[in-house]
């Protein structure tokens, strides 16, 4: 019964997304505004009925509803609590749901807080928003139904994939999300104002909250999904280039060119088009990544749903929507033109310097995740394209991105002066280079990645500290200090995020060049040695879970003869799913992690032990804290919410003198 | 679901990555076998290296590796055994010749291509001459009331 309502909701809901789509449109082009009003409702009602599915589906799965197929293929009655909830979303259909739930919670948004926005912009982006989510209802009523009942329900459910019954990952989806979701309102933007016809700061004032909002989303759930695999997939590895992180990774690249270039058209009414274009393609990679989770088109361990019926489809939704938007683009974009001048140095043209990386480096991604295919399909070649090539093709974006950052970042708006920026840069550069040196010194085995990380991190991180300091006057400290309480919140968001970068630049060559590794096979209370650390297996024990059945270790860490830490990593099997998991026991430090990982019993009664040091792991993620904190600071900026510029749409150009 | 049990197949006898006999008495050795076997492709796995991955399959292939090695083979002679045996497949880092070429050489063309739209848009900005204030009506206009 509460299954059939949520259906019917869901089915109720896609007939507001039809009127929804339609009449505001028309109204916008006619001029009517009680057709325009329209959206407004339909928009708010359809956030609740998609609600309702959504409570209905997660009810089924809290009380183990086993007539619901879906809550028999991955469910079971003695899972815990919170993965009976997850497993809403562990799914195909139900992370399909998930995913209009948020289009529908960013539609409702729009009318929360678009009420700056002009009538007819707001009916367009409605229409716009919601012809996307129509689309999502087609394919989930037709291909992927979440509440479809089984005639003969069996006695319990089959669980969950053992890997997904995890903390990290239960809310690494969701984050996801409402990254890629968030993606679609600067979508509807940029179509809107193509229908429109205009663009202009105002226009880039209002579509800027969305992309940060949906970027600060992105990070969270990419650096989820990182730490997950740091910690469940047993070896410590964080990023792995594979499709689907490939697929998360592209639109969060994208969407950090797009914060940028929405800067350059609010200040200065220049790259309109780009920024326009840039906003239909972020999203654009948003479907591209659905497909590729969905379709399982590019196998990868996340494809856990490959129906060709449904890739097809939501190759369809992909090419409907980007080829749309992109004719649309093509027909209208000449119209955009530029008013604002900026000189050649100057923070505008920095800005376009930081583009033309983000894009080309999310382009570098792209074709290394689509190369397998494109081979097999052109040339029959079975080939692949793995973390090497994405090492040597990407990582040097990155390294100059952060070489360019700090002097970007002080250059003047409009005219800027390279000597002055490198004049006021040069101690931080000494600063940093200096430090590398001295790292490169002291480290045993003269690799150069751990000290150029330090001085890319440190020259990231000083900069930004420069930024905020330079711009806090002339006085006393205490008096800056006073003053640089007193700047916008974006400022600090910006220094915030820049920083983050910086630090998770450092953590990740820090970790890639001073990890430690030991595979041995350790016997019952003999110790062995690891780095600065005397490590014992203490004994090994089955331990009964809820659904798993555990091999237990427990072993001591010591440190020049005290105890450091008592760990107890596991290997579980999950009878119900018949599968095998590795529970790494990690002991987390500021500095660097210990994390061990207990395999099979050896021939000579002592079991394969790995110890792995780990130095800065937890930076990396701290890092990406950092960078999701500067873009929530830089979203509460007042600017962003006071009416911005309702009446200041005819912007003037200001000549650069 | 066929995928799955596939999966299933190999994961119920958990064999994990580098196992401790494996590893060979010389370390100078044994760092080379690691250095490629992490460039190295899993065969029956999705997107791991044979270092990481926990597949039987993939521990015969960290043996045979190291048999090469101990045999005195070259790093690219190991390489070029095991992908003729499994073919190009198990390269995680696709070969610099033929189409591939478009791959390797895709990023710095666009690189370049970018560079060179956003020098031009730049320039262009730079040398635009700032909007005038006035339309030609009220300049027609301003005119007007000058002349008067």
């Amino acid at each position: 019964m509460i299954a059939e309502l949520g259906h019917f909701s869901l089915i109720l809901a896609f007939g507001i997304a039809l009127v929804q789509m339609i009449v505001p449109m028309i109204g916008a082009h006619k001029g009517w505004r009680n057709w325009m009003a329209v959206g407004d409702p339909a928009a708010v009602s359809q956030l609740l009925l998609v609600g309702v599915a959504f409570a209905a589906l997660t009810y089924s799965f809290v009380v183990s509803d086993f007539s619901l197929r879906l809550v028999v293929l991955n469910s079971h009655s003695a899972k815990p609590m919170l993965y009976k909830i997850s497993g809403v979303w562990g799914n195909h259909e139900g992370s399909m749901l998930l995913w209009l739930l948020i289009l529908t919670l960013f539609g409702a948004c729009a009318v929360f807080f678009g009420g700056n926005l002009p009538a007819t912009l707001k009916a367009r982006v409605l229409a716009v928003q919601s012809t996307v989510s129509v689309a999502f209802y087609l394919f989930i009523l037709l291909t992927s139904n979440p509440f479809i009942r089984l005639e003969v329900p069996p006695f319990d459910g089959q669980d969950l994939n053992p890997l997904l019954q995890d903390p990290g990952l239960a809310f690494h989806p969701p984050f996801l999300y409402l990254g890629y979701v968030g993606l679609s309102m600067a979508f509807s933007f940029a179509v809107a104002a193509l229908i429109e016809g205009r663009v202009d700061a105002a226009w880039a004032r209002w579509v800027r909250p969305w992309t940060l909002a949906a970027w600060v989303f992105l990070t969270i759930g990419i650096a989820l999904g990182s730490w997950w695999a740091y910690y469940e997939l047993g070896w410590g590895g964080f990023w792995f280039w594979d499709p689907v992180e490939n697929a998360s990774f592209m639109p969060w690249l994208l969407a950090a060119a797009l914060l940028h270039s929405a800067i350059v058209v609010e200040k200065r009414e220049a790259l309109k088009s780009w920024t326009i274009l840039l906003a239909i393609l972020a999203f654009g990679f948003s479907l591209l990544g659905t497909f590729i989770v969905r379709s399982g088109v590019i196998t990868s361990v996340h494809a856990f749903a490959n129906d060709p019926e449904r890739g097809v489809f939501i190759l369809a939704i992909l090419f409907v929507f980007v080829g749309g938007a992109l004719t649309l683009y093509a027909l209208r974009a000449g119209a955009m033109e530029a008013k604002g001048v900026f000189s050649l140095v100057s923070r505008e043209s920095a800005l376009v310097v930081n583009n033309i990386l983000l894009a080309v480096s999310a382009f570098v991604v792209f074709i290394g995740t689509i190369w397998p295919l494109v081979a097999e399909m052109t040339m029959g070649r079975a080939l692949s394209v793995g973390a090497p090539f994405f090492n040597a093709a990407f990582t040097p974006f990155m390294v100059v991105l952060a070489l360019v950052l700090p002097l970007g970042a002080v250059l003047a708006w409009k005219r800027g002066s390279m000597g002055r920026a490198f004049k006021e840069m040069t101690p931080i550069a000494i600063l940093s280079v200096a430090l590398g040196a001295l790292v490169f010194a002291l480290q045993t085995g003269k690799s150069a990645l751990g000290p150029v990380g330090v001085m890319l991190g440190l020259w990231v991180v000083l900069g930004a500290l420069y930024d905020l300091w330079a711009r806090s006057g002339r006085q006393g400290i205490a008096a800056r200090l006073a003053r640089m309480t007193r700047m916008p919140r974006a400022d600090w968001g910006k220094a915030t995020a820049h920083i983050g970068l910086g630090v998770t630049i450092f953590a990740i060559a820090g970790l890639t060049a001073w990890e430690q590794e030991d595979i041995r096979t350790a016997q019952v209370g003999v110790p062995f040695t690891v780095g600065a650390y005397d490590i014992t297996l203490d004994g090994v024990e089955r331990v009964q879970g809820p659904n798993y059945i555990s091999t237990m270790a427990t072993m001591t860490v010591r440190s020049a003869g005290d105890v450091v830490a008592v760990l107890t990593p596991e290997k579980r099997v999950y009878p119900v799913a018949a599968m095998p998991t590795t529970e790494a026991s990690i002991r987390n430090g500021f500095l660097s992690d210990i994390y061990l990982v207990i395999g099979d019993p050896q021939s000579d009664g002592g079991y394969a032990v790995r110890t792995y040091i780990k130095p800065f792991a937890n930076w990396i993620w701290g890092g990406c804290i950092l960078m999701a904190l500067g873009g929530f600071i830089s979203l509460t900026d007042r600017r962003l919410r006071v009416a911005a510029g309702a009446a200041k749409s005819k912007t003037r150009a200001v000549p650069a003198e | 679901m066929k995928r799955f049990l596939i999966l299933l197949a190999f994961l119920a006898t958990p064999l994990y990555a580098v196992q401790p006999d494996e590893i060979l008495s010389d370390p100078a050795l044994e760092a080379r076998a690691r250095e490629i076997s992490q460039g190295l492709r899993c065969p029956v796995c999705q997107n791991e290296n044979i270092d990481d991955s926990n597949a039987p399959i993939s521990r015969e292939l960290r043996i045979l590796l190291r048999e090469r090695l101990v045999e005195g083979d070259t790093d690219q002679e190991v390489v070029d055994f095991i992908v003729a045996r499994y073919g190009e497949y198990v390269l995680l880092e696709p070969v610099k010749s033929g189409a591939n070429l478009i791959l390797w050489w895709a990023a710095p063309l666009m690189l370049v291509l970018a560079g060179g739209i956003g020098f031009v848009t730049v320039r262009n900005r730079a040398t635009a001459k700032p909007e005038d204030d006035l339309s030609e009506d009220e300049q027609k206009r301003l005119r007007e009331i000058l002349d008067a």
